[in-house]
């Protein structure tokens, strides 16, 4: 299904630190976004902010979702819109199962009530299977005891089944190495299609190879400094951060202090 | 001054009427159709009412007796839930619905059926006929036992029944775990306990499904005083289930009980109880068991309701290689206070013992762990795990423990971990972001805390404590 969400002027802190300042993006179905950027520059509180994070105050400008107010919308009416959030750091839930967890979400995605367990079942072994992980996971605590990479795994997992249409994966490459990734991506990119957008938030280049973006922004101190093409990742790939301080940096001296925490 | 007034209650009969009080779900009650009771307040007096009604040997009459005078003597305790809004001498001590003990469920009078079948026990009582003891007041108005038990020689009756026909197990047993000098309320149940259960299982004899007993108090300001004596022979196995609900009242209720657990060499007792009184009850019970040689004792005690709660189910293990057991789940909403815990008492060596105890509070609630692990001097290769984990909702809300150790033997292992946690908001937000409403992702990740004891309960009873959180979790957040 078609649809557009438009972030404009975005601006949002934590606290009173200001970390958006005025951040401008257009994501439509089926379009693949990576947005990149040094570490501190508000990559991931725009994720959190877009799912709703209540430690962030938006102090300005506006999200919406075909034209509607989408930050009037709270987290889990944000989720049931399709929006998916592959966390950075997943918490660990105890003695809630994987399979019951997914389960309810999946449910939730219905109409509430009960589903066709048997069709969950095999649905949910096949997705772990594509995402070679062991069975044994339907019977885990979420999150417990898994190790970074298994985290990672599980998010896209969930994304898989939950089959949102717009996916937000916040550094779900950091800390994969390279067989690990090549997993991770492959669950991107089964589930494009025209009704499926993305956006990949990333500090590297490499998962860009995996999953090809069709738009590439540069983020800054928080906001879009540059946005392009594909070719956009062999720039900097090619130049480093250090050309975007460079180019970008100076005129924001003056606001040194409003850099994030990460 | 009491002398003078009659003992039976002269303003009886008064219907409580059987129209839903306040929102609590199981806040059912019915006209109040005890057919003898006594007057307010304790004495003599009622004391020998309650016997001479029972029809009991002067045995069980002088040691009631002597009961009282140690409950007299014996101070309150000095700390635990706070109690000063109970008053002895307001309360009822003794009612009794009917003059026959039903036989069968169909003797049973319609609107105490009805009770049942608002709280749902006529279906756990089909999967469970093994044999149903259900109080109604302080007698058992239905008691079935399934023939095949009888067969096996098994007992389970209420103990008015076992002091007239089993007299010399009752002599041999009772008092002999908890006796009347314990505490001021194993007193006060000795000298007016009224129905509970009696449980003999003999030596080698494994009863296959767990027995199990409802408690419900349905009499206003009414307190109950039931006692259990379990007594498994050597290398027999019995799962008793205890599991309450209770209509609410606006007066103070006293739930005062007394269970003795008795596991003989190489037995095995499980005792798993349910307890959601309403929240106007003082559930002030003593729980204790002696574990022999080669014995195992388990105690899964979980409490939702109750107004006050003091409760700390306790393991004497006595024999060699004998192990016990605590599972203790307490769940504290507003107005509520859970003192709960366990106690591990290791007085032979090869013993061990494993305590987890883990409590909720929320709205208010007080929820304390309390607990005892003793070693006796002189043992060896004793072993002993206590894990104690508080969830806090909010921050109205407290959790305190109290982890007490008396170790006088050196060769012993000891591990002891004590959690406290709040709900972290990233927990929530994690959960949230799959979909789930606030009330939802809180409720789950309760459940998901009980998880690892609620395991442990039969599937009937798992689902009705997973039910009765949910109650107590709506309207948590907004």
């Amino acid at each position: 299904m078609a649809y557009h969400l438009q972030v404009k002027n975005l601006q949002a802190s934590i606290g009173d630190k200001p970390i958006l300042a005025g951040l401008d993006l257009d994501i439509h179905a089926g379009e693949i976004h990576a947005l990149m950027g040094p570490n501190g520059s508000g990559k991931s509180t725009l994720a959190n902010v877009l799912m709703g994070h209540p430690s962030y105050t938006v102090t300005g400008g506006s999200v919406t979702l075909d034209g509607e107010d989408y930050l009037a919308l709270t987290t889990s009416e944000r989720a049931l819109k399709g929006v998916f959030l592959a966390f950075q750091y997943p918490v660990e839930i105890a003695g809630v199962t994987v399979g019951k967890f997914l389960k309810r979400a999946i449910e939730l995605r219905g109409d509430g009530k009960g589903m066709n367990v048997t069709a969950y079942i095999k649905q949910l072994r096949e997705a772990m299977t594509f995402m070679e992980m062991d069975q044994d996971f339907i019977n885990r605590y979420l999150n417990q005891g898994f190790s970074g990479g298994e985290k990672k795994r599980m998010e896209v997992l969930q994304m898989l089944m939950l089959k949102p249409s717009l996916a937000v994966l916040d550094e779900t490459d950091s800390g994969l190495d390279i067989d690990a990734l090549k997993i991770v991506s492959r669950g991107v990119n089964r589930l494009r299609s025209p009704d499926f957008g993305a956006l990949i938030i990333t500090h590297y280049q490499r998962i860009l190879t995996q999953i090809v973006p069709d738009f590439v922004h540069i983020m800054y101190k928080g906001r879009i400094v540059t946005s392009g093409g594909k070719e956009l990742v062999e720039t900097l790939e090619s130049r480093g951060y250090d050309w975007i301080k460079e180019q970008y940096g100076i005129e924001e001296e003056a606001n040194e202090g409003a850099v994030a925490r990460r | 001054m009491k002398a003078q007034s009659p003992v039976v209650d002269p303003s009886r009969p008064q219907a409580a009427g059987g129209e839903l009080v306040g929102e609590y779900q199981h806040g059912y009650h019915f006209p109040d159709e005890s057919v003898f009771k006594t007057r307010r307040g304790l004495d003599e007096d009622i004391v020998n009412a309650i016997s001479h009604r029972k029809g009991e040997p002067e045995w069980m009459r002088q040691y009631r007796l002597r009961a009282l005078a140690a409950f007299r003597k014996k101070s309150m305790p000095n700390w635990g839930a706070d109690l000063s809004a109970l008053d002895f001498d307001n309360l009822y001590y003794y009612a009794r619905p009917q003059e026959q003990q039903s036989r069968t469920w169909e003797d049973v009078p319609a609107n105490i059926k009805e009770t049942f079948e608002r709280i749902g026990i006529p279906e756990a009582e089909r999967k469970f006929l093994a044999g149903v003891g259900a109080q109604y007041d302080s007698e058992m108005v239905y008691h079935s036992i399934k023939e095949e038990l009888t067969k096996q020689g098994v007992i389970f009756t209420d103990p008015e029944t076992a002091v007239r026909e089993h007299p010399d197990l009752v002599k041999q047993y009772f008092g002999t775990v908890i006796p009347y000098l314990d505490n001021k309320f194993a007193a006060l149940n000795s000298a007016v306990w009224s129905g509970g259960s009696f449980v003999y299982v003999p030596k080698g004899v494994k009863v296959e499904v767990p027995l199990q007993a409802y408690f419900r108090i349905n009499a206003k300001s009414f307190g109950q005083f039931e006692r259990t004596l379990i007594i498994a022979d050597e290398g027999s196995f019995v799962h008793y289930i205890e599991g309450c609900t209770a209509p609410v009242y606006a007066t103070e209720s006293l739930h005062s009980a007394v269970v003795e657990i008795i596991a003989l060499k190489g037995a095995r007792v499980r005792y798993t109880t349910i307890q959601n009184w309403s929240n106007d009850v003082y559930n002030l019970v003593t729980k204790r068991a002696v574990a022999h040689e080669d014995a195992i004792v388990e105690w899964v005690d979980g409490n939702i309701g109750a107004k006050r709660t003091m409760k700390y189910p306790s393991i004497y293990l006595v024999g060699e290689h004998a192990h016990g057991e605590v599972l203790s789940i307490a769940f504290a909403s507003k107005g509520q206070e859970q003192d709960t815990g366990a106690k591990a008492v290791h007085a032979a060596s090869h013993t061990s013992s494993v305590i987890t105890a883990k409590s909720i509070s929320r709205g208010g609630g007080i929820s304390t762990y309390r607990g005892l692990l003793k070693v006796n001097e002189g043992l060896h290769d004793v072993r002993s795990r206590v894990v104690c984990d508080a969830l806090i909702l909010d921050e109205h809300s407290r959790s305190n423990t109290f982890p007490y150790m008396e170790i006088d033997s050196d060769d012993v292992s000891i591990e002891h971990e004590a959690r406290v946690s709040r709900i972290s908001e990233e927990q929530l937000f994690y959960l949230m972001s799959r979909g789930m409403s606030e009330a939802e992702a809180s409720l789950m990740i309760v459940s998901g805390f009980l998880d690892p004891l609620v395991k442990q309960l039969p599937m009937e009873y798992a689902v009705e404590l997973n039910r009765l959180i949910e109650l107590e979790m709506e309207g948590t957040v907004g």
